[in-house]
């Protein structure tokens, strides 16, 4: 615990600007993989626990085709394409098969999908950390901003982030495509009765989830190190940001990456060693106070 | 009676070949199967598809350790105390698990466990961090049982297990068990019928995590001393893949499941580091091919319908 530190930051204009910016990074990536669960829960109603692994294989792609290519352009569109593929594959060869069982079995599946995916990333790119380095497009001086130093590439996050979140939103608000998954998510029966072919609609779905993590990855390998095994404690932050946000909100799914990114990222000054305690108790308070989340509409 | 006969047969069977890898499988088998079978509690029994039980585990392990480190509690005392703390915790935990459903609540407790492995990690001056609780488990003597001798520690170990499984079976074939399968079975018409539904899940959680627990003390005492992987999420997994295994609805089930994981994964690990791999195969042949464990398939076989 060390309070004065904290204190110091806070009434330090550049340190609070350095540690917002930082908390905003998190919460974005947080953000991107949080609403991959929550969209595929919202239409298919099983949670994929695979989906840390998916956030995983997008970085380690980015890593090969930035490696090939020396495009970080490239390497994010080949991230988000490869796992958006993946994810496709794996929900029409797998997950399809337990959707009507019990949860046992479909969160079986995913823990052997889990492994699976870590060992296979162990066996083709090792079992080291490896870092992607920041591309040569973004290695330029820092911006100052009130005397705190924001990289150029945390700015180009956050917009593409916020860029996705709003398309997101117009998507699911605005198209036939969101109707139809607003639709399904309230009766899937019923979408199915009125002739909408749910099998390509729950493939999309998962391979958009899918896509949004492979994304998150590639944009997460310039500022963090690439592991097998990454992948459960973003899993575990995200699902923790949809029940804060409430499952099926996007807008929830925003706020509440955004407000747990800062947490981590003032926590780690102000008290690191409960970091995750205050994580988990802002779980825990909005669970007891509104178990459906704070932006769900009607109850859980 | 069973239980006794089982037990006794076990360690004269072990002491007539005396070999010492024999009896370390047999103390890992004892270890997990107690553990997998308090998981089946709330998996098989009670519908609740927990994903964090090996928080009990850690956390009994854990507790055991360091209140035997301090030196001022007998060994029976601090495996008592270390239970009790235990099921605070699990009453705690499952308070705030059981408001909700499904999937959700599997996501819960796995958040819960990590939450127990983080503290463990950054704890570094009470746990020792990721380099596990250091400088061994003191073992005093009590009641003329010597736990520094390995052979002793496996006769407490296997009486403990039988006697635990008998316990265990016990309050599944009480009254409450039975209620406990119907909040599985339709929670709804429990509730009906006037069942405090949620008070027998809370229940049915402590139990578990009491039992869960006490195989991480056994661990404990086993490896003298306790690690952050204890706590971690695969174990949570393995449990689970050791009960999807064996049988899920064949009481002894999870202990079969636990014999063939170590058994596979003693295997496996022999010939390649790449174990979850194959582990991970098995588990996806097992569970969208048989979609059920061993002893199901063959109690379904005996008892045509």
């Amino acid at each position: 615990m060390n309070l004065d530190a904290f204190a110091g930051c806070l009434s330090s204009a550049s340190c609070l600007i350095t540690q917002t910016s930082a908390g905003l990074i998190i919460g974005m990536l947080l953000f991107l993989v949080a609403c991959g669960v929550t969209l595929i829960f919202g239409v298919l109603g099983v949670i994929n626990f695979a989906h840390g692994a998916f956030y995983m294989l997008g970085a380690y792609l980015a890593l090969t085709a930035y490696q090939l290519t020396d495009s970080y352009l490239a390497a994010v569109l080949c991230a988000a394409a490869g796992v958006g593929l993946f994810g496709v594959a794996f929900d029409r060869l797998f997950m399809s098969r337990v959707y009507n069982s019990n949860v046992l079995m479909q969160l079986l599946v995913c823990y052997a999908f889990v492994l699976i995916l870590d060992d296979a990333v162990k066996m083709i790119w090792g079992a080291e950390f490896q870092s992607m380095g920041m591309p040569a497009v973004f290695a330029l001086r820092p911006l100052h901003v009130f005397g705190g130093l924001v990289p150029p590439f945390y700015v180009f996050l956050v917009a593409v982030t916020v860029a996705i979140a709003i398309a997101l939103g117009g998507l699911i608000e605005r198209t036939l495509f969101g109707k139809i998954v607003r639709a399904a998510a309230v009766n899937r029966q019923m979408v199915s009765a009125l002739g909408i072919n749910t099998s390509l609609l729950y493939a999309s779905v998962f391979g958009l989830g899918a896509l949004l993590a492979g994304a998150a990855g590639a944009l997460a390998a310039p500022v963090r190190s690439a592991t097998p095994g990454m992948g459960v404690s973003i899993l575990i932050e995200s699902f923790i940001v949809t029940v804060i946000g409430g499952m099926g909100s996007i807008a929830g799914a925003f706020t509440a990456a955004v407000l747990l990114g800062l947490v981590r990222s003032f926590g780690s000054i102000g008290f690191p060693l409960f970091t995750d305690g205050l994580m988990f108790g802002l779980m825990v308070i909005v669970l007891l106070i509104r178990p459906q989340g704070l932006f769900a509409r009607g109850s859980a | 009676m069973l239980a006794l006969l089982a037990c006794v047969l076990t360690l004269l069977i072990a002491s007539a070949l005396g070999s010492k890898p024999l009896i370390d499988t047999l103390m890992r088998l004892a270890i997990f199967g107690l553990y997998a079978v308090s998981l089946n509690i709330l998996v098989g029994y009670t519908g609740l598809v927990s994903f964090g039980h090996a928080m009990f585990f850690g956390f009994g392990a854990y507790a055991f350790g360091l209140l035997m480190q301090t030196g001022v509690t007998s060994l029976p005392a601090a495996a008592l105390a270390s239970l009790a703390l235990s099921a605070a915790l699990a009453l705690i935990v499952g308070a705030l698990c059981i408001r909700l459903a499904d999937i959700y609540f599997s996501f819960l407790t796995l958040a819960f466990q990590m939450l127990l492995h983080a503290v463990i990690l950054s704890w570094v001056s009470l746990t020792g961090g990721d380099q596990g609780l250091q400088g061994g488990i003191p073992r005093p003597r009590f009641l003329g049982i010597n736990l520094a001798d390995p052979w002793q520690v496996f006769v407490v170990t296997t009486v403990v297990f039988f006697a635990s499984l008998l316990a265990i079976r016990t309050i599944l074939q009480s009254p409450f068990g039975y209620a406990l399968r119907m909040v599985r079975d339709n929670a709804p018409r429990a509730a009906a019928l006037g069942l405090p539904v949620q008070r027998y899940k809370l229940a049915a959680f402590v139990i578990a995590g009491l039992f869960g627990a006490l195989a991480g003390i056994l661990m404990a005492l086993y490896v003298s001393g306790a690690y952050p992987n204890f706590a971690f999420w695969t174990l949570s997994g393995e449990g689970m893949f050791m009960i999807m295994l064996g049988g899920i609805g064949v009481f002894l089930g999870p202990v079969l499941g636990a014999a063939i994981f170590l058994l596979l994964n003693d295997t496996v690990t022999r010939f390649t580091e790449y174990n979850g791999m194959v582990m991970g195969v098995v588990l996806l042949v097992v569970v969208l091919g048989l979609r059920q464990g061993l002893l199901d398939v063959v109690m379904a076989r005996l008892r045509p319908r």
